[in-house]
């Protein structure tokens, strides 16, 4: 059983109250009358099924019952962080690139 | 012979079968008195309650609330605004929706005076109909709890005063923490007979008294 943390809540709460919603941060295009069919097309249908970090929207059914983000990975189930709607997350695909070959220098340094 | 699996619904060992009706039937051996139960339960039924919903960070929807009601509004998940001598409490649902609780036959008056007190962008539903009120004390009533939902009910996570929304028996309740061992959950209608029935049957091993 997941503890998902709720910001809106600002408490842990079992996996059982929250519902997933699917990829988060999808944009809705700005014109859809001059949008190509192809475009909308992703828009609608199109998610990515990415393997480790992924932004995902999550609804808190049982609780506030109010939609928020999480960043998880899709390989250990960890999720890293959970943020509103509207925001960024902190923990990206470039973010843990970084962390990984800073980590890989120091310890080269440390050898 | 044609070769076939079957299987015998009625196998030597004893097994607990049930009827499909069997929750409707709920054996639960009760408590002729408080005194000695593990749990009592008892309905406060026919109150008054409403959805109330504005933005928080409006001062003066937060002012009008709390001229209307009598009790601040609470502006995070925590402890409920309660007014114990007037029967009046107010819990933060989500950071933009409130439960108010009212007694008997005073839902529209307190619509009313919210509705007078408010303006701009709020909403105010009355849902009398739509849910009940539980109250569930006694020295087990906490293990009750911790039965039959997920939720932290230990009293550095579920402090007197808090109030959740949360899972409860694979159904929803709104659940309160009114002293040491007094606890009230807000359940839907079309859940009522349910939850009911389930609460009793998770009481029945403490002993359980129902309050009329
Ligand atoms: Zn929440």
């Amino acid at each position: 059983m997941l503890h998902i943390y709720c910001p809106h809540c600002e408490e842990y709460r079992e996996e059982e109250e929250f519902r997933p919603k699917g990829e988060a941060h999808i944009a809705r295009p700005i014109d859809p009358v001059n949008t190509s069919d192809e475009d909308w097309g992703d828009y609608l249908f199109f998610r990515k099924n990415p393997r480790g970090l992924h932004h995902e929207q999550w609804f808190h059914a049982a609780g506030c019952r109010k939609f928020f983000n999480a960043t998880r990975d899709t390989v250990t189930y960890e999720i890293l962080e959970t943020y509103k709607p509207g925001q960024q997350p902190a923990v990206t695909a470039e973010s843990r690139k970084a962390q990984a070959s800073a980590q890989a220098s120091n310890q080269g340094a440390a050898k | 012979m044609s070769e076939f699996a079957t299987f015998n619904a009625h196998p030597a060992a004893p097994v607990r079968a049930e009827s499909p009706l069997a929750a409707s039937r709920v054996g639960v051996a009760v408590q002729s008195s408080a005194q000695g139960a593990g749990v009592c339960i008892g309905e406060r039924a026919l109150l008054g309650h409403l959805i109330l919903r504005g933005k928080a960070a409006d001062e003066g929807f937060r002012a009008g609330v709390e001229a209307a009601l009598g009790v601040p509004l609470p502006l995070k998940l925590g402890p409920v605004a309660r007014d114990d001598a007037r029967g009046v409490s107010v819990q933060w649902m989500s950071p933009d929706e409130w439960l108010v609780v009212v007694p008997e036959a005073q839902d529209h008056e307190t619509e009313l005076r919210l509705r007078a007190a408010l303006s701009g962008h709020y909403a105010v539903i009355n849902v009398s109909g739509a849910q009940t009120l539980l109250e569930l004390s006694g020295p087990a009533a906490r293990q009750v709890l911790m039965k039959s939902a997920g939720y932290d009910f230990h009293p550095s996570a579920f402090p007197v005063g808090k109030g959740i929304s949360t899972t409860l028996a694979k159904s929803t309740a709104v659940i309160r923490r009114t002293g040491e061992a007094q606890w009230e959950l807000i359940i839907r209608r079309s859940f009522a007979d349910y939850l009911y029935s389930w609460l009793l049957d998770a009481s029945e091993e403490f002993g359980v008294f129902v309050a009329r």
